[in-house]
Formats: C-alpha cells, structure tokens, sequence
C-alpha cells in the first residue's frame, strides 16, 4: 500500500486531496476546489463604480511600477474572468490510471468536472447519495454565479488566459504572485477554466451514489463502505476492505454534530490501517498551545472502552458551536434592531440551515419584523432536500421527522413568509418584497461570487450593518475590493474537524494496527505514548509506502472442492494432512475463493505425486522392488572425494535398468516404461510425497 | 442453517411461546427485522417487547419507524374502542417499544452480532417497505417481505442485487394470478369515477390511510388536472392527511418519477384534495371520497356507505382485496341488493360498484422474475392460498429447477448451506494462479486459450490454521528436503548419414510436434527442451544411461525428464525409437 497526499488543503471549503495505492488499484480521494484562491480576481463591478473601474484598469505602467512597496488596492487584483485553481500535484497523474475515486464531502466534488472531461478518465466514482446531490447543486450554484462574470467580460476565445501574462512582472505584488503562482512557482498549471452545466452533468452520471453504510465492490476486490463524519451533512469516512486487510480513511469528523449526522466511530473499529487525514487542526491557532501535550493518555490505558468513547463524545465543544451559532443570531438581531442589515456569506450547508432555523425563532420570540432572504440559485431545492433524508441527519432531527415533523425548522418560515427564497438578486420577485433592515444569507464566501459582492458593495458604508463570514477570509485578499469597510464584521470560525487533544483517546478506542498521519499533526502533538499502534508519517507530495501488515490472506475453499480432496498421510508426522488442490481462484467482495474449475482434473487419487522428500535407503529400494517381483542389486559407488554420495542399484530382471539414488533425487535408467513405472511406485511408496 | 433466531415480521396472532419455552427471548434472537408497517407484519411489536419482555435490537426502515407508531395507534383504538376487546398493549407501550427500534437505510449493512449481517433492499410494496438479507457465516437468505415487481405511480418496483443465496423466502399471495398492464386498469378506474361525478353522484373509495389511497388520489389529482374538473376530493381522516405530510419528507423511497419532480412541485401536495367533514355526507352535489378503514369493514367508510349506498346515482370503487365477511367482500363476490352491515342493520344497495383491481403485491411472473434473478439454492413460499402456491411451487420446480417449499405453519424446513473452509495463502501460490496459462491451438485457426488454474497443496497441521501452498514450497513448509524422482535414458538416434548435430535435432523436434500436439519444443545447439524433457546428444562413448552398451558407434540422445513428464517423455522416446 502507497499513500500520496497531494494536498493537504486548507480548511473546510478545501479539503485535503490523497492518491491511495492499495491491492493495484489506485484511489483518488477528494477532488477539490481552492475557491479561496479566485479573491486574486476583481468582483464584478457594480454599475456606479464601473467607470472608475475601467479608468484604473486603464493607467499606465509608469504608474503601476510605484506600487511596488506599498500596500495593495484593489487595482491590483486581476480583471478578467476568474479561473478556478484545482489540486497542483493532481496533474502530475495521469489521468487514465486512476481506478477509483473516492469522495468524502460536498466539498470535495467541486473539482471532479476537471477530471471527468479528461477522455481518458474511466475511474469508478463512489460517494453518498447526500454528497452527490449537495455537491452537484453547489457546483450548479457556482456556474451560475460565475456566468455573471461572462456576461460582463464577454466570452474569452483563445484557450490561453489572457489574465496570466502580466502576472510574472516586478510590480504585481508579492501576495498576489503567491496566489497565483504558489510557493514554489510552480501552479500556474493548476488554474482551470470552470467547467459548464454539461460537464457537471455528465460528471454526476459517472458517480455511483451510494446510502448510508452500503457496501460497494470494486472489481470484486475492495469493499467500500461510506460511514457518516459528522462534518456536513452527507460527509463520509471510508471503510476499505481488501484481501490484505481494512483501511479507513477518517477525514475531518464532528463527534457531536447537531445538524448532520453524528461520526460514527464504532464502524472504524479494529483496522489494519487508518489514514488520519484531519487536518483542521492547522487552521485554529488555539490548538497549537494547549495542543502539544495529550492530557490523559497515560491513564487512559487504564480506562474502559467505553468509558474513553464516551469522553470522545462529551457535549462540551457541541455546546460551545452552539453558542457561537446564538452569538450570531444575537449579533445579527442587535444590528437589525439598531436599522442595519446583515449579511452572511457562510457556505458551509449545515451551518447555514441551523443559523436560519435559529434566527427565525429568534425572530419570531421578539418583536421585531426583520424578513431574511435567502439568495441562491439551489436554494429552493437545496432546502426542500434537507428534509428528506433523515440518514444523514443528527438523531435529534431524525427522531423530529419520525413523529412527522420537518428535520429542519425552515419550512414553516417559509410558509409564513418570514424567509424569502430567490434565486438571484435580479428576480423579478425580490425587489417587491425587499425591505431593510433584512438578514441576507447569500454565498459564496470568497466574497467574488454571486449575490454577496453587490449587497457588500451597497452596505459596506453602513456602520450599523453586519457581515459575517467565514474565518480566514479577512486576512487574504477577501475584503479588499470593498475597503474601506465601516461595516461590523464578524468571523466565524466552526468546529470543523477532530480536537487534536483527543487524537490519543480516538486512536485507543479505534485500535488500528497502524496509523498514518500527517507530519503536521505529529509536530503538534505528542502521539509516542500509544504503544499499541505503530504511527507513520506522511507529507504534502510525498509516497509514503506502508508495509503489509497481514503476512497471507486467507482464501475461502468451497466445500464442494475439499470434500473432493485426496489426503496424503505423511510418514514421520501424524499432525500433518496434505492434499493437492486444484481449482479456480476468484476474487469475490473483496476475498480470495478457491471453487472447483472448468475443467476438472481426473479425480486427483488416482494422479500420482510429482514432489518429494526424504531420502532413498537402496537396501529398502532393492526390498520393496523384490515384492513387485523386480530383482535388483545394490553397488556402491564412491565419489571422488571419497564420499559415499551416489548409490546405484542394478536392476536385472525382468528387464535390464539402473536405479541412481543420492540425498538429492532419484533417477530412474530404464527404456522399459512399464519397469520405470513400477519402479516408481516403490520409490513412491518409501519416500513422502505429493 | 444458524438463522433460527429471526423474525422477520411480527404478524398479531402469533404464539410467542414457540420461540421460547422459557421466556427468554433475548436468548432466543438475535434481532427483531420489520419489513414493513402493516399490521399483519408489526402488529404484535409492542406486545412482545414491552408485555413479553423482548429486549434485543428491532430494525426497521425510517419510513416503517415513522409510520408504524401511528397504524399501531390505530389498530389498538379500533380494536378496543369500536370492537370492544381487551387490549394487548397501551399507548405508552407502543411508544415505549418505538424508543428501542433502530432505523435502517436502504443497503445499509449491518453487522448485528458477530455472525450475523442484515441489509435491507427496496421491496415497493408500500413506502419504506424492505426484503430483508441476512448472513449467517457463508450463509445467506433473502426473505423479500411483502413485494411489488412493478413501478406504480407513487412507489417504485422492487429491487435487489444478485447475490448468493442458500434461500429465498417469498411471499406468494398472487401465487398463480397474472397481470397484464395496469394502464387500462387506471382508465377503467377514471371513467367510473368521472361518470359518477359527471352524473352528479358520490364517489366513496374506502381505503386504508397509507399506500393505496396515496396511489389513487396521486391518479385522480392528475387525472383532475388534465380535465380541468372541479369536484372536490375529500380525505375523510386526520390520519390520511397526516400520511401525505410523512410522504413528503420520505421522498427518497418513492418512485423515481416523483423523486424527479419533488424539487420544483411536491406530488403528496394534492391540489384538489380537501379534508372531508362529517356534515358534508348529505351536503348536495357530487364528491369523491377517500374513506378509512378499507374494505368497508367497520367505521367512517361503512357508515358512509349506509348513506350513500342507496342512491343508484354514486359510486363504490373498492380497491384492492377485501378479506371474507367484510362488506367489501360482500360486495365484491356478487352484486347483493341488500347488505347486513352489522347488528342487523341492512341497507339496499342501489349504487355501482367499481373493483379496482390495483394491488400492492407481484403477481406469479413477479415471483418467477425475482426467484430467476437471484437463482437461489432452495425458494420458500409464505403467504397465500394453499393450491395456488402448490402450482406456482411446481412451476419453480419445473422451470427454474430450483427445490422449492411450502412449509405449513409450525413445520420446520431444513437446508443444507454454503460453507466454505478457510486457509491463508501463501504468495508465490497466488501469483501462480494469476500467471497466464496460454495455449495454442491450431486446428484451422489459431486457438489462444487462457485457462488460469489454481493448482496448490493444502497443508493441514493439527491446531493450526490450514494454509495453501505451491507445490515448490511445500517442503519447505515441512521443513524437508526436496528429493527429485526423475527418469533418464541414452537413447539411440540413427540420423541419416553424418549429418549435422544441429540438422538433426531440428529433425527430432518435427518429428515430435508431428506426434505429439500441443506442445512447444525449444531447441538449443545440440540441445531439445520439451517441458521438464529434456535431451541432448551424448558425447560421450560410454553413458551409464545407455542400456545396450552394445554399439558406441551412432548418435544418442541422453535424455532426462521428471515424473511430472512421465507419460509425455515416454511419448518423445517412442518418437525416436520410431524414427530409427
């Protein structure tokens, strides 16, 4: 088995990218998108500030070149179309070669058109019926939102981007250049046109879409198994089993989810391998401090199983998202109730349906008459599907759509009108019910797509309006388009992933017989203290080659074709049975089956053995060949070195032939085929053989 | 066969003290499987877990999980408070025992104990309905529920993988009936129905409140649509309304088709359909009504029946089966003037009577369908008159000449079932058998056959598991040496003249391909290889493999070839004793 992590990604909205070489097959898993690279582009400008636009597009170099050391303004980033940048390292494979990919999140389908509309792609594409639809809306929305930006840069002809060719110069910042070019300078190759609504859609004919828990074959020989992360709803860790054994892939998980359904542990239990691939610990600097010692490993050994599940799943970081989703809602209702809007540009779809089922009832408990607009092109269907798929949700909403209430609040809002669904910022409809203050939920969070950039633009003035967003936008190139900024701002930054401080207990309860995990993550925290695993490291575009750990795998004999075996006893050791055995090998789910062939032998007692061992004792030859009626003599030959290694036996009746014998073999000297096949009986009879 | 501790089903009158003598039922089962949420499938449930005190795992659908609670409320009250019998479990008890089920989606694998798997596959007969697979070691089962090979307009057909079965145990209420297609069937249906409205009479469809009434009303509401009708559609109990509201938001296990539309228009949002109010069975004008219980047995729809029965104007339409001694069944089996209703009430029936014959069940070519598909080892029909299920047993027998079953209740059928030895493998074992074996054979066109054979010893040692080996390492297993039994012999090659050595080993290996066919000869200097055959020209004047020592003048071949060859040396030696 080979690992490649060819990205470790960068958070939920891209997550890690690895390519798994196991029983001959190759895995691709997850194929994401960097939305957070396309900030490097302009937002469409809106109508009263185009002019201004052009005009600064318009200066001329002279002037460009004085930017140099200074900080960045808007005019620097790039006009024209945004391309989209996939995973570097991906394009170092080709194509044609991967035979299944698998998929772990909505988030991670965003780039799977790429791969698709490559001719030679023939993978196999497994993911979860959630995963598939989610993601294949989340792309519809992308491509719609991004057909505003060709609407105004018109359509781009040459397949060359036009966009590129200034960026290598001195004056292009430095910040910008990174972006684009990546720190080695080498990811100008991973920026790709976006792909049409005919990609998407015959990328998601390709994916087989599987439920909860189903187990896929592949080619008879790996058995997959989706089981829910607890991430999003529809996210996935995969259970692999193969003929040398299981491996699971644990992507980013959510012990206690309250919207999706829960990570389901227990199914991971007792693996040969486990590829931990949750690197959400790189984007919480809070982690690092308190995260380098693992608090209770020591008397954890000590602790029952289920006493460590159990801590794995306290209630303490699901209360504290909670709190942060009310602290949210609060701060929207304080804005609303001082005149301002709020604007939140989150993505992440279980987040988004439980702010808008909070901020409804919150809504509704006080006095005031805030609508709240939800702007998206899937929206509708988006919503409408939540409720329909009480596999992937939290018990809690399960148990809500058992006693026949919706899973998620938002329908009856709906209904009362209190939240408004609208496709675009231009439908027809959203101009007659808009009214300010409001709550606008509009993706995307790049701050580039879609209805956000105007309602940013329009109230990026007002101090009294909110924008919340996703954390670790503010800091790159998001907000500087709209700059300055007097409105509130508010980062969130969710749970989105495994605690680093309870890696040790999930390891000890999971018990894998070993762990691969990333260097980044054994950098932060100390795992030697668990004995039982043996831990190895992985990094970003390196194979990591893990030796098998199941020494033969086991092979299941159909009883038709043992109870069809001749035994042979053997001589010197009467716990031994042996049995040629001929069939034919099949690979089925994932195991090795022995069943009776096509053409059958001729019933095997009577063939006769064609190995043996032992050694020839000539006096017992000459014995066992005067039964048969064959009289023979012995003759002791000496070797050179004096040795006595090479015995004969004459044989002379009935017919003439010589009989070599040594510790190595027996060689029969005869031209009568009856004398030679007698005398290999005898031979038979004393050595053991088969 | 280690499936004993399995219901699949738990129907209201069963004796539960055959499961157990004692009483310890937990022992007894390793799991309760529901199938789906009808009562003759989940009815007694709660009475077991909570009465009898049933405490393992139950798994059912999410569907059958949220629909259950309710057809089981309904089932207590109408047995206790309209028929006045005691009853078997209490409210608390059907929520109590709903608390411990633990849903199930579709495929889902589930490993219930360390022996036993379960998975449910897509059944259609109602929504959420499943057949159940479930594997014991290498032993497998299919128990298919109650089953619809067919699409309908709500629900899809139902669908499984081909697996490996030891038995299939289907249900065969249809054992010998075949349906053609069900579209004139639905037009029959619409013309009766809008005849009657058209003439200005009512329509009562007594139904039960989940599955056909949806099917129906689905057929009436589009049917209303497209002719622009008017009359109101009524739904007679919360319980039907209730129903749509659940069908809403278990999309996913109805038909494709309206999984398709549900984005844009929900199709349980009927558009015509209106609660029905008990004051509006006199009200004047025309009217459809959807009416529970079906098959007019008791209740709403039989004391609307009274009223509307007498008016040659309206309309019955009965869909489905109706069990004997029902009105339903009154009806259905002749046209009766007159009906008993119940404490010898009568009521003349003048009104037209529709049978709808639209059934949630597969038909006997769905049940030869399905048992084809999965070629199981043995089929087990349940469910259905005793001589139809006969034929269709006989059918599966002749036909599919597969063994084929119909126990009576209380009668234990016995199978043998698949098992499988197990033993590791060692690899150079595996990767002989995945190294091609070609083989050419050229009669009149070239023949290239690859018939890969595993060809391994089986080591067994006493307390140890069993391992398959190559036959090259077998010795090396037992930790013995390796005594090669091999043939020889110098033999006499009189070649024409003195010819070249070269010319003749070429000469030699014509010969022999010309006898002997399907093999490959290599030749090599003074040397020919054939398999372990090995012969090259003797040099020498005197060889101890020669057996006339008479004439050292003339060619010989010495020659060499394991017993593996024994038949195929001899073969060459006769090729060139021959050629002498």
């Amino acid at each position: 088995m080979k690992l490649t992590c060819l990205s470790k990604g960068d958070g939920f909205q891209y997550p890690p990218c690895h390519i798994l070489n196991l029983c001959g097959f190759r895995i691709l898993i997850d194929c994401p998108l960097d939305l957070l690279a396309i900030t490097i582009f302009s937002p469409v400008p809106c109508d009263v500030e185009a002019s201004e636009y052009s005009s600064l597009d318009a200066q001329n170099p002279v002037q460009k070149k004085q930017k140099l050391e200074r900080e960045m303004t808007p005019a620097d980033l790039v006009c024209a179309e945004p391309w989209y940048k996939t995973v570097k390292a991906l394009h170092l494979w080709e194509v044609s070669l991967i035979d299944v990919v698998l998929i772990s999140n909505p988030m991670g389908v965003l780039g799977l058109p790429f791969l698709t509309q490559n001719p030679g792609f023939c993978a196999k594409i497994y993911m979860t019926e959630a995963t598939a639809k989610i993601g294949q809306l989340m792309m519809e929305d992308l491509v719609s939102m991004h057909m505003e930006f060709r609407g105004f840069y018109g359509p781009e002809d040459s397949s060359f981007p036009g966009w590129m060719k200034n960026l290598d110069r001195e004056e292009v910042p430095a910040l910008l250049k990174k972006v684009v070019f990546g720190e080695s300078g080498d990811d100008l190759g991973s920026w790709m046109r976006l792909y049409s609504l005919d990609d998407i859609k015959s990328c998601m004919k390709k994916v087989q879409a599987v439920n909860y828990a189903e187990e896929v074959c592949y080619n008879g020989t790996l058995v997959m198994k989706a089981l829910s992360s607890g991430l999003d709803i529809g996210a996935c860790n995969w259970l692999i089993n193969g003929p040398h054994g299981s491996l699971s892939y644990v992507s980013d998980s959510i012990f206690v989810s309250h919207h999706a359904k829960s990570f389901d542990f227990h199914g991971l239990k007792g693996n040969d391998v486990m590829i931990y691939s949750d690197f959400s610990c790189l984007q919480s600097t809070e982690l690092t401090e308190n995260g380098c010692n693992s608090p209770d490993t020591a008397t954890n050994s000590e602790k029952k199983d289920e006493n460590l599940a159990a801590s794995l799943l306290d209630t303490e970081e699901s209360l504290e998202e909670l709190e942060k989703l009310a602290f949210v809602c609060s701060c929207a209702a304080e804005s609303a109730d001082a005149g301002g809007s709020t604007l939140i540009t989150i993505t992440q779809i279980g987040i988004v349906l439980q702010l808008l089922e909070l901020m409804s009832n919150s809504l509704e408990s006080s006095s005031l008459k805030v609508p709240i607009f939800v702007i998206s092109s899937v929206a509708e269907e988006l919503l409408a599907y939540t409720n329909t798929i009480p596999e992937w949700l939290c018990k809690q909403r399960q148990e809500k759509l058992i006693s026949g209430e919706p899973s998620f609040g938002h329908l009856k809002f709906i209904k009362d009108k209190k939240i408004h669904l609208f496709p675009a910022i231009h439908s027809p409809n959203l101009i007659t019910s808009w009214q300010e203050p409001c709550i606008v939920f509009a993706p995307h969070s790049s701050l580039r797509l879609g209805p956000s950039v105007q309602l940013l633009q329009r109230w990026r003035g007002d101090p009294k309006s909110l924008l919340v967003l996703e954390d670790g936008l503010s800091s790159g190139l998001g907000l500087l388009p709209f700059r300055p900024i007097a409105m509130k701002i508010l980062q969130c930054s969710f749970l989105s992933g495994i605690r680093l401080q309870k890696l040790p207990t999930l390891l000890s309860v999971l018990q894998p017989k070993r762990v691969l995990v990333p260097d980044v993550v054994n950098q932060r925290i100390n795992l030697t203290e668990i004995k039982t695993n043996s831990i190895l490291k992985y990094s970003e575009n390196k194979t990591l080659r893990v030796p098998r750990i199941t020494a033969n795998p086991d092979v299941e004999i159909m009883a038709e074709l043992a109870s069809k075996l001749s035994w042979r006893k053997l001589r010197q050791r009467e716990n031994f049975g042996i049995a040629r055995l001929k069939g034919e090998l099949l690979m089925k789910d994932g195991k090795y089956r022995l069943v009776s062939g096509l053409e059958q032998e001729e019933s095997s007692g009577k063939a006769r053995p064609l190995r043996h061992w032992g050694s020839v004792a000539p006096e017992t030859l000459v014995d066992a060949l005067l039964k048969m009626g064959i009289t023979g003599s012995v003759e002791h030959s000496t070797g050179e070195d004096g040795s006595e290694d090479n015995r004969i036996i004459h044989v002379t009746n009935p017919s003439s032939g010589l009989i070599e014998t040594s510790e190595m073999g027996t060689t029969i000297i005869t031209d009568d085929e009856n004398i030679a096949s007698q005398i290999f009986q005898a031979i038979d009879g004393i050595l053991d053989g088969i | 066969m280690a499936i004993d501790c399995l219901i699949l089903g738990a129907g209201q009158e069963i004796d539960f003290s055959l499961l157990s003598k004692t009483g310890d039922f937990d022992k007894e089962l390793s799991c309760i499987i529901i199938t789906h949420f009808h009562m003759d499938h989940v009815g007694a449930l709660p009475y077991f877990t909570e009465v009898c005190g049933y405490n393992g795992p139950i798994y059912m659908s999410y569907p059958t999980k949220a629909l259950s609670p309710l057809m089981l409320e309904d089932y207590r009250r109408v047995m206790v408070d309209r028929r006045g019998e005691e009853e078997l479990f209490t409210t608390t008890h059907i929520a109590n025992c709903m608390k411990k089920v633990i849903a199930l989606d579709l495929k889902q694998t589930i490993q219930v104990d360390q022996d036993l798997q379960i998975r449910g596959y897509y059944a259609g007969h109602v929504i959420g309905a499943v057949m159940v697979y479930a594997k014991v070691g290498d032993a497998a089962i299919v128990y298919t529920g109650d089953y619809n090979m067919t699409t309908d307009r709500h629900l899809g057909a139902a669908k499984i993988e081909r697996l490996q079965l030891d038995l299939l145990i289907s249900e065969s209420t249809y054992a010998t009936t075949i349906r053609g297609s069900k579209y004139p069937r639905e037009r029959e249906f619409l013309q009766a129905v809008h005849k009657c409205v058209a003439g200005g009479g009512k329509a009562l469809i007594p139904s039960f409140a989940l599955g056909r009434a949806q099917e129906l009303c689905m057929l009436l509401d589009d049917y209303w649509e497209r002719m622009n009708i008017k009359v109101p559609i009524y739904f007679s109990s919360g319980l039907t309304i209730q129903a749509n509201m659940y069908y809403k938001m278990l999309i996913s296990w109805t038909s494709q088709n309206v999984k398709e539309k549900h984005a844009t228009h929900n199709p349980f949002d009927f558009k015509n359909v209106k609660d029905f109010d008990r004051s509006l069975i006199h009200a004047p004008g025309p009217c459809v009504l959807f009416a529970t219980p079906g098959m007019l047995c008791a209740g709403f729809s039989l004391e609307v029946f009274k009223h509307w029965a007498p008016s040659p104007l309206n309309l019955v339409a009965l869909p489905g089966y109706s069990v004997a001694g029902t009105v339903g069944h009154k009806l259905m089996s002749g046209k009766p003037t007159t009906v008993d209703l119940y404490n010898g009430t009568k009521v003349d029936v003048r009104c037209k009577i529709h049978q709808v014959a639209f059934s949630p069940h597969t038909d006997a070519k769905g049940i030869m369908d399905l048992t084809k598909f999965l070629s199981p080892k043995n089929v087990v029909l349940v469910h259905g008159e005793k001589p139809s299920m006969m034929s269709l047993k006989d059918k599966i027998t002749s036909e599919l000449n597969i063994p084929c079953f119909v126990p009576a209740n209380g009668e234990t059928v016995s199978f043998t079932s698949t098992t499988f030895i197990k033993a590791t493998a060692s690899d150079t074992f595996l990767k002989s058998c995945s190294s091609p074996n070609f083989k050419f054979s050229n009669s009149t066109q070239l023949h290239v056959t690859d018939q890969r054979t595993a060809d391994g010893v089986l080591v067994v040692e006493k307390n140890k598991k069993s391992k398959i080996v190559h036959q090259d390492e077998v010795s090396e297993v037992l930790n013995e040496k390796n005594h090669e039994v091999s043939l020889a012999y110098c033999c006499p090659v009189k070649g024409k003249g003195e010819s070249e050595d070269v010319d003749l080993i070429k000469e030699l290996s014509e010969k022999i391909t010309e006898t002997v066919s399907g093999t490959q000869i290599h030749e090599s200097g003074n040397c020919l290889q054939v398999g372990s055959f090995k012969g090259t020209l003797c040099l020498k004047d005197k060889c101890v493999h020669r057996s006339e020592i008479s004439s050292s003048e003339g060619v010989f071949l010495c020659c060499n070839w394991s017993v593996a060859d024994l038949e195929l040396g001899w073969k060459i030696i006769n090729v060139i004793k021959q050629n002498l």
